[in-house]
C-alpha cells in the first residue's frame, strides 16, 4: 500500500549571534532559565521587533539551496493564538496567502529517482518551552523557560512527496547534510531541528503528527503511522483526519484533542516590520553561497577520479572536504582521500562510539558514518576539541577569535 | 521672580540658560497648580516625585554654563500608554495597575535629552481606545473650558494639562484622532506626525499600523520644538527607517501660505452649525493671506470609518493579547482554571471599550470572515490612500482644511452609551491615519464659549511644511485667552 508523506521541518539558525528581533543571544543552550531575555522578546508593552538582517541572509541560503525562488519582497505575518509560551501571544511567522512573500517557494530536491518539492521556506520565531511537572519547581508546576523565545527558526514544508519511511530519513540525511554546509545550523543540538509529518495511505484521510524532536523518531513516527493507518483499512475502518502527537517512550502516536487542531489563527499583516526587499541581495546570496554537495561529489569524480562511494562520503562532510581540498596537491589526492575517509574518520567514530550514550541524529545514507552523529549536547569533550562558532558564509577555518561560549559542535573539532 | 507658567518652550530654555527663569520654581509653581486644579480636572494619574530635584539639576547646571539643551527645565506630561523609567505605565487600565516598564520610550529618552523633565503620566481613555477620556479605568478628565464636558480623548490627560498649564507641553498618542480631538476640545495644538516619523519604541500598541507619538502643546512652535527634539529615524523601530535626521520642523513657520493651494472638503463644512461656519472662516483667513482654496471631493471618504474600526479591532485583537493576566494582571490565583479559561476570565475585567474592540478584533480577521472585513479594510485603506494621493498631486493641495471634530466638546456622560454616535465624531480625523499623512489641529475660535480646533492634513513625510502652515493659521486665529479655573 502506497503511502503519501510530507514534512514540515523547523530548523534553528543556532550558528547566528542573536535572535530574531533582539540582540539576545540565538543559542540559549546551557543558560539558566529565563536569563537570556529582555524587553523585545518577553514581548513587554511598547516593544517592537527588530529583524535581524543576517538571519534573512542565511534563510534566503537556506531557500536558494533548495532550489527555491525568493520573492523580491518578504513579509511578516503575526499568528494570532494564546499558550504559556508566547510572550506576545501570537508568533511573528510568514505566509504566502496575499501572494508569495515568505522567503522561498517552489523548490525541489531529488531524493534518489524521486523528486520532493518544497512548497515553502518560511523564517519566523521559536517560542519559549515549557517545562512540565518539577524540574526547578514542585511536582505540578508547570514553568515556562522564554530563553529560547525569538530564536531564529526556518519553517520547510515539503510536498506529499515521499512514499515511506526510508525516503522520509533519505530526504533528512540530504537535508541535514546541506544545512551543515552551508553552516547555518548545528544540527546535532538538541531541539535544533523538529518536524511534524502529514501522513496519508492511498485514498484515506490525512494525518498530521506532531511533537517529533528528533530526526530518528520522524522515521519511527511515520513508520508507526503508516502501519496504524494500513491496520485500519485492513479492518475496514476509516482513518479520522487529525492531529496525533508521538509519543517518544511509547513509540506511537496518540490522537491529540481535536480542538487544537481547529486553531483559527487569524492571520494578520505584522506592520511593525515593514516589506523587506530582497532583490538586490538574492544574487549576492546566491553568489557566495558553499560549494554544493553535489557539485563536489562531481569534481571529486571527475577532476580526482575519486570513487563513488569515497566521493560521496567525503563531499557531505564540509569540514573533512575542505580538510581535503586544501590539502590535495593533484598527486595525493588518492592517498589523502583515503586517509581522511578511513583513517581519521575511521578514529572519530571509534572514539564517539566510546563517549556517546544517546543517538540522536538522523539516518545515514552512509553505513560507516551512522553513528558518528550520535553525540548530543550531553557531550562535553574536556580534551582536544576546539569548539568554534562557525563564521558564515563557511570559510575555509573557522575563526579562532570568537569566545566560544556554546558548547562545542561535534563537526567543529577537525580544525583544533 | 515669579513664575510664568505660560512661557514657550523656546522663552522657557532661555529664560534658565540665562538664569532669568528658575526651573525648579517654574517646576514648583507646576506642582502647586496640579496640586489646587487636578482634583477637579483629573489630568494626572502618577506624578514623578522626581521632577523638582531634576528642575534644581538643571539650574545648576545653567549656572554652571553647561548645556541645558533647546527644551531646557521644561514640565513635560506624558500619556500613560508611553513607557518611563521611574514610576507607573498603566495605559489607565487596572490590567497594568502596577506595571513598572523597564527602559523609557524613544520619545521621552530624546526630550528628556533636551532638558524636559517628565512631571508625571496623564489620564487616558483605556488602553487609547475612546475619544473622551470617561473610558479611563481611573475616571474620566474635565475640560478646562467647562468642567461639565469632557476634553475629548483618548490623549484627554494630556490636552487638560497643557490648556490648564499644568505643564509646558505634553505628549499624546493619536490612532484615529486621539492627539487632534482632545486638542480642539481644549484649544491647544497637537500634531499626529507622518506615520514613521517618531519612533514608536515605548509606545503601548494598540493598532501598530497607524498610530504615532505627536506633540501637544500650546503654540505651533512649541510643537515643533519638540518634533525636533523627538523626531527621526530610531534603530528601536523599524518603521522609522525613512524618517531621515530629526530637526527642521522650525523651518517654515515664518513662510506663510502665499501661492499654496489648500483643499477644502465641501461636505465636512456645513454652514448650518457653528463649527462648519468657522471652517469656512478658516479658510477665508488662509486666502486672504495668499493661499487659493478649492473644494475636494474624495468619493471613498465615507468607507474610512468603517475601515479605521475594522483595522483597529483587529489590530487591538493581536496588540492586546499578551495582557492573560499571566505575566502583568490583577491579583487572581489560577486555582481551578484551565489555562483558556483564565485567561477569558481575566480578560473579562478589562473595560467595556476595550472589550468591545477585543471581541471585535477576535472576529473580523477569523477564518470565513477575514475577506469580508479585514481583508475588505485593508483594500479601502489602500482605495483611501490611492484617493487622497491623487487628489494631492492633481490639485497641487498643500493640505486640506476641516474642523476637527464636527461638533464642539459635549457633556460629560452624554455620548459614552453611544458607541456608534462616539465612532461618528472620529469621520475627519481617522483618514490621515489610514494614509499615513501628518494632521494637526489648530485652536481656530470658541462656538457657544467652547473651543473648536481647525484640522490640516497634509503630505507625508511633509510635517514641516504642513506645521508651517499651522502657524499661518494660528496666526489668524481668535484671540481665545485662556479657560477661566
Ligand atoms: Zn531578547
Amino acid at each position: 500500500m502506497s503511502a503519501k508523506i510530507g514534512l514540515e521541518i523547523h530548523c534553528q539558525l543556532t550558528t547566528l549571534n542573536s535572535k530574531l528581533f533582539c540582540a539576545c543571544r540565538a543559542d540559549y543552550r546551557g543558560m539558566a532559565p529565563n536569563t537570556n531575555v529582555c524587553a523585545t522578546c518577553m514581548g513587554l508593552p511598547g516593544t517592537l521587533p527588530r529583524l535581524n538582517g543576517e538571519a534573512v541572509r542565511r534563510a534566503a541560503a537556506i531557500a536558494l539551496s533548495l532550489g527555491c525562488e525568493v520573492p523580491g519582497t518578504l513579509r511578516f505575518f503575526r499568528k494570532n493564538y494564546f499558550y504559556p509560551d508566547l510572550p506576545k501571544n501570537y508568533q511573528i511567522t510568514q505566509l504566502d496567502l496575499y501572494g508569495p512573500s515568505s522567503v522561498g517557494h517552489g523548490g525541489s530536491v531529488a531524493v534518489g529517482d524521486r523528486t520532493v518539492s518544497i512548497e515553502r521556506v518560511q523564517l519566523e520565531e521559536d517560542p519559549g518551552r515549557i517545562v512540565y511537572g518539577g524540574e526547578g519547581g514542585s511536582a505540578g508546576d508547570t514553568l515556562v523557560d522564554y530563553n529560547r523565545a525569538g530564536t531564529p527558526l526556518v519553517e520547510i514544508v515539503t510536498g506529499p512527496d515521499m512514499r515511506g519511511a526510508r525516503e522520509v530519513r533519505e530526504f533528512l540525511g540530504i537535508l541535514h547534510d546541506m544545512l551543515e554546509n552551508l553552516g547555518v545550523s548545528d544540527t546535532s543540538l538538541e531541539g535544533a531541528m523538529r518536524a511534524d509529518a502529514n501522513v496519508s495511505i492511498e485514498g484515506g484521510n490525512r494525518v498530521e503528527i506532531k511533537n517529533v524532536t528528533s530526526f530518528h523518531d520522524i522515521g519511527r513516527a511515520v513508520e508507526y503511522e503508516i502501519a496504524r493507518q494500513a491496520g485500519n483499512v485492513e479492518h475496514g475502518l476509516e482513518t479520522v483526519q487529525e492531529t496525533r502527537q508521538w509519543d517518544e517512550r511509547r513509540r506511537t502516536t496518540v490522537g491529540a484533542r481535536s480542538k487544537e487542531a481547529d486553531q483559527d489563527y487569524r492571520y494578520l499583516i505584522e506592520h511593525d516590520i515593514p516589506p523587506v526587499g530582497v532583490s538586490g541581495a538574492v544574487a549576492q546570496i546566491r553568489a557566495s553561497l558553499p560549494e554544493s554537495i553535489a557539485s563536489r561529489r562531481r569534481r571529486y569524480a571527475a577532476e580526482d577520479g575519486m570513487q563513488a562511494q569515497v566521493a560521496d562520503v567525503l563531499s557531505s562532510e564540509p569540514h573533512f572536504a575542505r580538510l581535503y581540498d586544501a590539502a590535495r596537491t593533484g598527486e595525493n589526492s588518492r592517498e589523502l582521500a583515503n586517509i581522511i575517509t578511513t583513517d581519521l574518520m575511521g578514529l572519530l567514530e571509534t572514539r564517539e562510539a566510546r563517549d556517546c550514550s544517546r543517538w540522536s541524529g538522523p539516518a545515514r545514507r552512509s553505513p560507516r558514518r551512522s553513528t558518528r552523529w550520535a553525540c548530543g549536547p550531553s557531550m562535553t569533550p574536556a580534551r582536544s576539541r576546539a569548539p568554534s562558532r562557525r563564521s558564515w558564509p563557511p570559510t575555509q577555518r573557522p575563526s579562532p577569535t570568537r569566545a566560544p561560549r556554546r558548547r562545542p559542535s561535534t563537526t567543529s573539532w577537525a580544525w583544533s | 521672580m515669579t513664575a510664568n507658567l505660560a512661557l514657550g518652550l523656546a522663552e522657557y530654555a532661555e529664560g534658565v540658560r540665562s538664569g532669568d527663569v528658575s526651573a525648579e520654581e517654574q517646576m514648583a509653581a507646576t506642582l502647586e497648580r496640579i496640586a489646587r486644579h487636578d482634583g477637579v480636572l483629573h489630568a494626572y494619574v502618577s506624578l514623578d516625585p522626581g521632577a523638582l530635584g531634576e528642575a534644581a539639576r538643571v539650574d545648576r547646571d545653567a549656572r554652571a554654563g553647561r548645556d541645558v539643551g533647546p527644551l531646557a527645565g521644561a514640565p513635560l506630561a506624558v500619556k500613560d500608554n508611553i513607557c518611563v523609567s521611574r514610576g507607573p505605565t498603566t495605559c489607565c487600565s487596572r490590567m497594568l495597575e502596577s506595571y513598572r516598564s523597564p527602559y523609557d520610550a524613544t520619545a521621552v529618552s530624546r526630550l528628556r535629552g533636551a532638558g524636559a523633565i517628565v512631571v508625571g503620566k496623564t489620564n487616558m481613555d483605556e488602553f487609547a481606545m475612546g475619544i473622551t477620556t470617561e473610558f479611563s479605568s481611573f475616571g474620566p478628565s474635565r475640560n478646562p473650558w467647562d468642567t461639565d464636558r469632557v476634553p475629548g480623548g483618548s490623549s484627554g490627560g494630556s490636552a487638560v494639562a497643557v490648556s490648564a498649564l499644568e505643564c509646558a507641553a505634553a505628549l499624546g498618542s493619536d490612532t484615529g484622532g486621539s492627539v487632534r480631538n482632545p486638542a480642539s476640545f481644549c484649544s491647544i495644538v497637537g500634531l499626529k506626525p507622518t506615520y514613521g516619523r517618531v519612533s514608536r519604541h515605548g509606545l503601548v500598541s494598540y493598532a501598530n499600523s497607524i498610530e504615532q507619538i505627536g506633540p501637544m502643546a500650546r503654540s505651533v512652535r512649541d510643537a515643533a520644538m519638540m518634533m525636533d527634539a523627538m523626531a527621526g529615524h530610531d534603530p528601536m523601530d523599524d518603521t522609522t527607517r525613512r524618517a531621515g535626521p530629526a530637526g527642521g520642523h522650525t523651518a517654515h513657520l515664518r513662510d506663510g501660505v502665499e501661492g499654496l493651494v489648500v483643499g477644502v472638503d465641501a461636505r465636512e463644512v456645513d454652514r448650518s452649525t457653528c463649527v462648519g461656519r468657522a471652517a469656512r472662516r478658516a479658510a477665508g483667513a488662509l486666502e486672504s493671506l495668499g493661499a487659493s482654496v478649492v473644494d475636494v471631493d474624495l468619493a471613498h471618504e465615507g468607507l474610512s470609518v468603517a475601515a479605521y474600526y475594522v483595522l483597529t479591532a483587529a489590530e487591538a485583537g493581536s496588540n492586546l493579547a499578551r495582557y492573560d493576566n499571566i505575566r502583568y494582571g490583577y491579583d487572581m490565583p489560577p486555582d481551578g482554571y484551565e489555562h483558556g479559561a483564565y485567561v477569558t476570565a481575566a480578560r473579562s475585567r478589562l473595560g467595556p471599550e476595550v472589550q468591545r474592540r477585543m471581541i471585535l478584533g477576535g472576529f473580523v480577521p477569523s477564518a470565513g470572515h477575514a475577506g469580508r472585513y479585514y481583508l475588505k479594510a485593508l483594500r479601502a485603506r489602500d482605495v483611501l490612500a490611492s484617493e487622497a494621493d491623487s487628489a494631492f498631486s492633481s490639485r497641487g493641495l498643500a493640505c486640506m482644511l476641516s474642523p476637527t471634530v464636527p461638533v464642539p466638546p459635549f457633556r460629560v456622560g452624554e455620548k459614552i452609551d453611544d458607541p456608534v454616535e462616539l465612532f461618528r465624531m472620529d469621520s475627519n480625523t481617522v483618514l490621515a491615519n489610514l494614509t499615513g499623512r501628518p494632521a494637526v489641529s489648530v485652536p481656530f475660535t470658541l462656538c457657544d464659549g467652547l473651543p473648536v480646533g481647525m484640522q490640516l492634513v497634509g503630505r507625508a513625510g511633509e510635517d514641516a511644511r504642513l506645521l508651517g502652515v499651522a502657524a499661518a493659521l494660528e496666526g489668524a486665529a481668535d484671540d481665545m485667552g485662556v479657560p477661566a479655573l
